[in-house]
């Protein structure tokens, strides 16, 4: 057991999760006090002594999937009651499993039932809400529709799409809601029925856990722990690649955005109140060391004054770039108590400023939900056009920039082959304190293609690569 | 091993790793997380795996319990059950922005000190010899000019305490490092008395809501639990649990309804506390069943911004025809 705590300790550092060895010692010792045999136990016990931020919890289920899925197959949530049955059944099934992974001729519960009878059984499932009852669909469905080979080198989510789109699950979704509306006689479009869109919503979910678990039981039998792990391993929401972000993913990240942007006010704010004090004021120390003879005991020094930086930011909203410019965006209006003044801009081959929106309202998420819709960014043709939007934007609002100002561009300064006019940039960056451009591809990529953003690159005091929350929030937080 | 003498002057060794020199029969406070669970409940307060699990590891394995979540979820009250089932008497320290060792854990009283030093030189006018300035220092330094604050107090208690560190996340990261001594080992040193060692192991609950990035140091010596937003079923018991005379059914009416609305993005998701607030409206106004109109009328109890208001509203309550 301590061998494969310590497998399974390597895997959460390797998924990125900062493990040290005292909470390894005592996950250890948490292990000699508990029932080896609970699973709910056991996880909650690792969970408590292994990840201390709940942004982690998501990659360490993963990877307690993975590792303790061997053990005891049960799903987490199986009811009580029916554990003792349900554990023996799959204990008998999991060799067959093993062993009858070709194609059509899977063992397991219920793979020997029609495609209708599963049907059938699923809506049951789902209707009562069961969770053995919808293991076993997931079994039957996972050998029946999935087609699992061993050694085959796919990933999970290529099986577990499978397996749902012939299990027609937004069919079952569709049929579940009509059900549930007739025998409880809820009417469509009351609030009942939004409720009840919510329940089908959560069984729907529940029900692609349960495939998903059992996809990825099969695929440990298969391949072995080490190596699923290392397949399945997600990065953590603050280390996504942004610009290839998943819908799914985008969805976390905006989660986290906020909790993030909180923390990152609060540092600052701290940062400025318990700054360095300012210089030594002579003035006053001379006035002071009056009352002490003209010996300065008591040095008095300036109040800091810390300025606080005007932010323009410029960021490119076509497609390729259009989420990570809405989370900058995000992120800086949020902390915008920070700097003295924020003004935004979005373009695509036309610009237009959008500040109106972030101070029509407190919420940033409604802001950048209106820029989306509202907006005025088309000038031709919708393709990026950063020449075009730099000129319109020194003219209408260049004379604007003054010392005080601190610009950020974003965008992948993938331009389309227009022209650059790349003598914008160098003019802002005469007049402004700075200019920074934060490019969302990787660094390898510069320049390559229609990328130009080397062209703007000698005007500015830095180009960053900001491919994740977590480079976005350093950057940021080092400008405020 | 290395012994050193306590404020008791007794000899203590101290052993490394999951013993601190405490008892070593002391009778554990829970046989498994199971009865953790069976005992809370007992006093309403409906806990689940994680946190009955937890709850039950921190007792054995000696080790403080971060508790982590939104507000409104119960981490203050799981200290007060946990305090309530042990018997033991619970000693809170509110943390805030600015709070110090003089009132975290001891303090000297300055003004009996010197009372005691002017008692001293009023009676005979004596010169002050090296001696007699030793023993009025060994004097004012003494127990009886001691100011106990909750943390040492905490650790001086011979009776059974639950110590709870509130919010821990708003004091600054320099007077976490306070607390560590603490956690960790359970001691005090106090530089002029000695190190006071805690006589029986205090279960420690420390809450935070997230508003800043806490120490390595402090999440390492803890245990870490996060209490989110319950799931239905849980969240339905709750309300029956802490609302005299609600009905099953509204309920679980209020259950699904404070769900939905956490799917919603909201500025701020209603917490189960104002879920129980807002059941208990409801219980009051007589009401048996929530339609659209009257979970519009007594919105605002659970929703406290006016955008978020309007929102759940537009998104949810909007009776569509």
């Amino acid at each position: 057991m301590l061998d494969l705590l310590s497998g399974f300790v390597v895997e959460l550092r390797n998924a990125g999760l900062p493990v040290s060895l005292t909470e390894h010692l005592d996950a250890a010792a948490a292990m000699s006090h508990i029932s080896l045999e609970e699973r709910t136990t056991l996880k909650a016990a690792l969970a408590a002594t292994l990840v201390k931020e709940e942004e982690h919890y998501a990659a360490f289920d993963l990877a307690f999937e993975v590792f303790f899925a061997m053990r005891d197959p049960a799903p987490e949530d199986l009811d009580d009651a029916d554990l003792g049955l349900e554990n023996g059944e799959t204990a008998q099934q999991t060799p067959l499993t093993g062993s009858g992974q070709q194609r059509g001729s899977g063992g397991g519960g219920g793979s020997d039932l029609t495609p209708e009878e599963l049907a059938k059984l699923l809506m049951s499932a789902l209707v009562s809400g069961d969770a053995s009852l919808l293991k076993m669909v997931a079994q039957g469905a996972v050998s029946r529709f999935a087609g699992m080979e061993p050694g085959r080198p796919v990933g999970g989510t290529y099986y577990l799409y499978r397996t749902l789109r012939n299990l027609d699950v937004d069919g079952a979704s569709a049929r579940l809601l009509e059900q549930l509306r007739d025998d409880r006689g809820v009417l469509e479009g009351s609030l009942d029925d939004r409720l009840l869109q919510a329940e089908v919503a959560t069984k729907i979910e529940r029900l692609k856990k349960a495939v998903e678990a059992e996809i990825r039981k099969r695929l440990v039998e298969d391949r072995g722990k080490e190596a699923l792990a290392k397949s399945v391993r997600k990065p953590l929401p603050e280390d996504i690649d942004v610009m290839h972000a998943t819908k799914d993913e985008l969805v976390q990240l905006r989660r986290i955005l906020q909790p993030l942007s909180r923390k990152l006010a609060v540092r600052l704010a701290r940062k400025r109140r318990h700054g360095k004090r300012g210089g030594l004021d002579v003035r006053q120390t001379v006035r002071k060391s009056l009352s002490t003879g003209g010996v300065p005991i008591d040095p008095r020094f300036k109040k800091p004054r810390p300025s606080k930086p005007e932010i323009v930011v410029i960021a490119d909203i076509s497609g390729s770039v259009a989420s990570f410019a809405r989370f900058t965006l995000h992120l800086v209006h949020a902390i915008s108590s920070q700097f003295s003044k924020v003004r935004s801009f979005v373009f695509i081959d036309g610009i237009d400023e959008v500040t109106r929106f972030f101070d029509a309202t407190d919420d940033p998420t409604e802001a950048v939900y209106r820029i989306n819709t509202e907006a005025d960014v088309v000038y031709l043709d919708g393709h990026s056009d950063y020449g075009h939007a730099l000129r319109t934007f020194d003219e209408r609002w260049g004379k604007e920039i003054n010392q005080k100002t601190t610009v950020l561009i974003l965008g992948d300064a993938r331009n389309n082959y227009h022209a650059s006019e790349a003598w914008v940039v160098k003019a802002m960056a005469e007049r402004a304190r700075h200019v920074y451009w934060l490019n969302p591809e990787p660094r390898d990529y510069w320049g390559s293609g229609d990328s130009i953003v080397f062209d703007y690159a000698s005007y500015c005091d830095g180009v960053i690569e900001c491919r994740t929350l977590r480079q976005l929030e350093d950057f940021v937080g080092e400008l405020a | 091993m290395d012994h050193h003498r306590t404020r008791t002057g007794k000899d203590v060794t101290s052993v490394d790793y999951n013993s601190l020199g405490f008892d070593e029969d002391a009778t554990p406070r829970f046989d498994s997380p199971a009865s953790v669970r069976d005992r809370l409940g007992e006093v309403q307060y409906l806990s689940n795996d994680a946190i009955s699990s937890v709850v039950y590891l921190a007792d054995r394995l000696r080790k403080p319990i971060l508790v982590e979540g939104p507000a409104g979820t119960g981490k203050t009250q799981l200290a007060k059950s946990v305090a309530e089932i042990t018997g033991a008497r619970l000693i809170r320290l509110q943390c805030y922005e600015g709070l110090d060792e003089g009132k975290a854990l001891y303090e000297w009283n300055y003004r009996k000190q010197l009372l005691r030093i002017q008692a001293g030189q009023s009676g005979d006018a004596a010169p002050v010899t090296a001696e007699s300035w030793h023993n009025l220092e060994e004097d004012i330094f003494s127990e009886e000019f001691l100011l106990t604050r909750p943390l040492l107090e905490a650790i001086r208690a011979e009776d059974p305490v639950v110590l709870l560190i509130d919010e821990i996340d708003r004091v600054e990261l320099e007077t976490e490092a306070l607390l560590l001594e603490i956690l960790s080992e359970f001691q005090v040193s106090i530089p002029e008395l000695g190190t006071v060692k805690a006589t029986q192991f205090p279960l420690v609950f420390l809450t935070s809501n997230n508003t800043r990035e806490l120490s390595e140091a402090l999440k390492r010596r803890c245990l870490f639990l996060h209490i989110g937003y319950p799931e239905l079923d849980r969240e339905q018991a709750i309300i029956q649990a802490r609302v005299p005379g609600i009905t099953t059914e509204l309920a679980e009416q209020v259950a699904r309804l404070v769900g939905a609305l956490r799917t919603i993005e909201l500025k701020k998701a209603p917490s189960v506390s104002e879920t129980i607030d807002w059941a208990r409206t409801l219980v009051l106004l007589g009401r048996e069943s929530i339609d659209a109109e009257s979970a519009k009328e007594t919105l605002h109890i659970l929703l406290k911004y006016q955008t978020d208001i309007e929102r759940a509203n537009r998104e949810l309550l909007s009776v569509v025809k």
